[in-house]
């Protein structure tokens, strides 16, 4: 019988929420398995029973700090369909795109300045006191403008549209309750200029770092996948609405055009005894091979082309190593947000300059459908809202997909290729924790959102034995 | 001589009862439409508020007070000298204050208000007690405001927790 030894990394520092990493080891120190634990539990799904469905789209983004904006548009548009509507007035669907590019461009902004981009100026092994925002501030502080401006920008879309930064009200079913009016538009044309120069001179930062150690960034955590987007029917990218489409690993099609209702058809889920979270997979595939990833590579894999010029330009710098097929490079998330930033600061951009903004027809309405499904590209990815209401207008049931969940079976196998990578012997050095956590950061999970445990965990490092007896514990606070 | 630029910073959770207090008191600051104020409601203080910090002369945080003088009370705040307090879920006044000297090379003066609460349990709306300590405080704060009172009239140091 081979004899298995676990480490336990317990929780994986800056991340949305909290994380437990797992590496089982076998008797002659190799890896085994490796696991990325969640250890928190929401509960949403349950407690939307019984609430009016209009209250849904402002109830659900109390999911998240981060991006309640996505979680909000998504249930308005699946309540859109319960109230009968399939297509908005042109200046509803528009007020709406601008908030989420909003959302898109702000989420995007802390991950990449304030979460990733000190992991590419400092590296991976540099000191955690300078390996962090703070570091940026002090070290490269024409960074720090950018970060700060960026974000606030995109709060401030979100602002005008929705009247709060965090959990704004714009969208109900079938439309929206304000436009944007003239006085808030000019004071965002006023600032827009500055932020879509800004995210190019990001673009160009994090290729400038990724290039210059791009033997070991390519290879770090990589691993080859299929991958899931949202895609406009013309092929563009468009991160608030359009049909499914998967890729294989080699960038064939494995579906495409789907729609939220056939859902349930192309993804499955699966649950594992040890994770709060599930792991979908494409069902063609089955649930060994169908696993894949969403998120800005999968958006910028996945789609034929971009529809602003700035990042369109950056995506075929991308792909083109590829030759066409998709970029695997697990690192190479970070490239990739930054051209679904620069392409939401282009959006928003374009959108100022359209007078639909401005419109009066804001709402329309139609016939009461007993169930709704809808889904949005959020910023880490796939997220799914369904909705079934009874006659008297009250939510039975309801279904979550989010991003993170969907790169749950990602995020653990590239967790295990970096502990293959890394681990010696039976020592949690820093190089491998740092390591893990960069690995794990790369995807931007938001657990708080992923899951359905309350708690503030310390940092734990734990080495187990296969029958559970505790090898060795190490903390960091 | 121009009107100095006041920034309003109230900060907290409305639902968690009287820690709303902050948001609060920025909207009813708002509701004033008082020339050269500007306002800002939210969960939390981000970042990014040191850019608006910057751009002012004159900072006042609000936040709800577990414990302390009632109806509220006044602190001076100083930036921080070590930024590395910061984390994504938590800013304090003296980070925000930090980063605007140390990103943007402008420090204005600021003051921290800590309205007295006492119920913050799950649910929204204002104690009654809090909500009569936060009209008190939007007496003293409106006064400020058009230049009757100082910023900070208080000499204790430390903020409210």
């Amino acid at each position: 019988m081979i004899e298995t030894r676990k480490i336990v990394i317990d929780p994986v520092t800056r991340i949305e929420g909290h994380g437990k990493v797992t590496i089982r080891l076998n008797e002659d120190g190799s890896v085994a398995e490796t696991r990325f634990h969640v250890v928190e539990f929401r509960g949403f799904e349950r407690f939307i029973r019984g609430r009016p469905y209009w209250e849904v789209a402002m109830i659900v983004q109390r999911l998240c700090g981060i991006c309640p904006v996505s979680h909000h548009l998504c249930a308005a548009k699946a309540m859109d369909k319960i109230a009968g509507v399939d297509r908005l007035t042109v200046t509803a669907d528009k007020v709406r795109r601008i908030m989420h590019y909003g959302q898109v461009l702000q989420s995007n902004a802390v991950h990449f300045f304030h979460l990733a981009s000190p992991d590419l100026l400092f590296g991976f092994e540099g000191p955690a006191e300078k390996r962090s925002f703070v570091g940026t501030i002090e070290n490269y502080p024409e960074v720090a403008k950018w970060a700060i401006f960026v974000r606030k920008f995109g709060q401030s879309v979100i602002k005008a549209v929705g009247g709060k930064k965090i959990h704004p009200s714009l969208a109900i079913p079938g439309g929206v309750n304000k436009n944007l009016s003239i006085a808030e538009r000019d004071v965002l044309r006023g600032e827009v200029d500055r932020v879509v120069a800004w995210c190019g001179d990001a673009l160009e930062l994090c290729k400038r770092l990724i290039h210059e150690d791009a033997v070991r960034l390519e290879d770090f955590g990589t691993i080859e996948s299929s991958y899931v987007s949202v895609v406009r029917a013309d092929g563009a990218i468009d991160v608030y609405d359009g049909g499914r489409r998967a890729i294989g690993p080699n960038g064939a099609k494995i579906f495409d055009g789907v729609t939220p209702e056939m859902y349930d058809d192309v993804i499955g889920d699966e649950v594992r005894s040890w994770s709060y979270m599930k792991f979908p997979y494409i069902r063609s595939l089955g649930k060994e091979q169908g696993w894949f990833r969403v998120g800005p590579l999968a958006q910028v894999n996945c789609c034929d082309f971009i529809d602003t010029p700035q990042a369109e330009n950056a995506r075929l710098d991308f792909k083109r190593p590829g030759d066409g097929n998709p970029i695997h490079a697990t690192l190479y998330q970070h490239w990739a947000r930054v051209i679904c930033m620069l392409h939401a600061a282009e959006k928003v951009k374009e959108l100022l300059y359209d007078d639909d903004l401005q419109g009066d027809e804001l709402t329309i309405s139609g016939e009461r459908r007993p169930e709704g499904a809808a889904w949005i590209e959020a910023p880490r990815g796939m997220l799914y809202h369904r909705y079934r209401v009874d006659e008297d207008d009250l939510v039975t049931n309801a279904k979550l997909a989010v991003a993170t969940t969907n790169n749950n079976e990602a995020i653990n196998r590239s967790v295990k290729k970096v502990a293959i990578d890394y681990l010696t012997g039976h020592e949690i050095t820093d190089v491998l924790l740092n390591n893990i956590e960069v690995a794990v950061r790369a995807y931007d999970p938001c657990l708080s959102c992923a899951t359905h445990a309350l708690g503030d965990m310390p940092l734990l490092v734990m080495l187990e034995a296969s029958d559970g007896t505790t090898i060795a514990t190490r903390a960091r606070a | 001589m121009p009107d100095a630029r006041i920034l309003v910073l109230g900060y907290g959770n409305p639902g968690r009862r009287d820690d709303g207090l902050g948001p609060a008191a920025a909207e009813a600051i708002e509701a004033l439409s008082l020339r050269g104020v500007r306002t800002s409601a939210n969960y939390q203080l981000m970042i990014e508020d040191a850019y608006d910090v910057a751009e002012s002369d004159v900072v006042i945080f609000i936040d709800a007070s577990k414990s302390g003088t009632e109806p509220y009370s006044i602190w001076p705040v100083q930036p921080a000298t070590n930024l590395s307090a910061f984390a994504s879920h938590v800013v304090a006044p003296e980070l925000v204050l930090g980063l605007s000297g140390s990103v943007y090379g402008h420090v204005p003066r600021a003051s921290l208000i800590g309205i007295r609460g006492y119920a913050f349990d799950f649910e929204e709306g204002l104690s009654a007690r809090a909500q009569a300590n936060l009209s008190s405080a939007l007496v003293h704060i409106r006064n400020v405001m058009i230049g009757r009172r100082k910023v900070i009239e208080s000499s204790e140091s430390g903020a409210p927790r």
